[in-house]
């Protein structure tokens, strides 16, 4: 799987399976197949909630070696996201992103961005200039 | 003296049930000023622990202290299993380079710190540090099991007192004033369960 794609991959993180999957859902509307794209929600149980473990995993099915950049909703959703990082360990780890930024809008911009080459830089920053600083 | 294998099963047999025991008290808390699931999350992790402990008990206790941070962090969710976990982790990692000749005081103030960070925390913002720097200051002046415990437990119960600053408590403001802090409780808990086990299995 490494290195099969040339764009930036996406993951979708949120406390909801149903909002992590219809976000994902819009974004794949938007970009099809030319962005490698993940998705984790709830808890281990299908519940609301967040899970390290899951979310290690949508990185990993959505990588690239080119960066990825994961998308937050709550707190706990990017407390976890960090370890997942963590948990890939150096030197992949440095190449994925938390975006600052609102999980739909940030995720749609973002992945429009990686569908047209974008580096992992530019698809962040065009994410993040949609928060209110 | 036991053996680590003893030590650490006793550990990790007296947190799993002082979480069961407690699991909907903390729901409770939780449902109070944020999302209800904070017993649910502990007692997940906790029960995965339990699940994994004859190849725990088979390490060396600063390892088992680390793999028991990993599963934490694999397992629970929310923010307590990142907060746990570091803790665990980063304690785990300290005492396995230090072995035997570091002060447990220090390296576990270190390890706080690693928390404080992970949360973007600290003092005085209710969460599970306004339990953890207070055990570290009994640690560090050496206060009995007994002591610690009691600190622990009254210093979860301050946390009532506290305006949440971090977290989904955050979000109600003045609200959350009024209600002890969940992974306050949670870690209280835990610190009790330490201490008691430690009080009757201390090495003769
Ligand atoms: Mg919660």
């Amino acid at each position: 799987m490494k290195g099969k794609f040339t764009n930036v991959g996406i993951v979708i993180v949120s406390h909801s399976p149903l909002v992590a999957k219809g976000t994902a859902d819009m974004v794949r509307q938007m970009v099809g197949d030319r962005v490698p794209l993940s998705w984790c929600g709830g808890n281990p149980e299908g519940g609301l909630g967040t899970n390290a473990a899951g979310i290690l995993a949508a990185i990993e099915a959505a990588w690239s070696d080119h960066g990825v950049a994961v998308f937050v909703d709550l707190g706990g959703a990017e407390t976890n996201s960090e370890m997942a990082i963590e948990m890939l360990g150096e030197p992949r780890s440095r190449l994925v992103a938390i975006c600052n930024s609102p999980l739909v809008e940030g995720a749609v911009i973002a992945a429009a961005e990686a569908s047209g080459g974008a580096p992992l830089a530019k698809v962040v920053a065009t994410a993040e200039e949609l928060s209110p600083s | 003296m036991q053996t680590d294998r003893a030590l650490i099963l006793g550990l990790i047999e007296a947190c799993h049930d002082a979480i069961t025991i407690h699991a909907d008290d903390l729901c409770e808390l939780d449902r109070a000023i944020g999302d209800g699931d904070h017993g649910t999350n502990m007692r997940r992790g906790c029960e995965a622990v339990y699940l994994d402990r004859e190849r725990l008990c088979c390490l060396a206790l600063p390892q088992a202290i680390e793999l028991i941070g990993v599963a934490l962090v694999m397992s629970v969710g929310g923010a307590a299993g990142p907060l746990y976990g570091t803790l665990l982790i980063e304690l785990g990692r300290r005492l396995s380079i230090l072995e035997n000749e570091g002060d447990f005081a220090l390296i576990f103030g270190e390890a706080i710190e690693a928390v404080a960070r992970r949360g973007r925390a600290g003092a005085g913002d209710k969460t599970l540090l306004d339990v953890l720097y207070p055990i570290q200051a009994e640690i560090m002046r050496r206060s009995t099991l007994i002591n610690i415990a009691k600190r622990a437990v009254l210093s979860a119960e301050l946390t009532a007192d506290m305006k949440a600053m971090r977290g989904r408590a955050s979000f109600l403001g003045d609200r959350s004033v009024g209600h002890i802090d969940p992974g306050a409780s949670s870690c209280a808990h835990l610190t009790t369960a330490i201490c008691r086990y430690l009080e009757e299995y201390r090495p003769a």
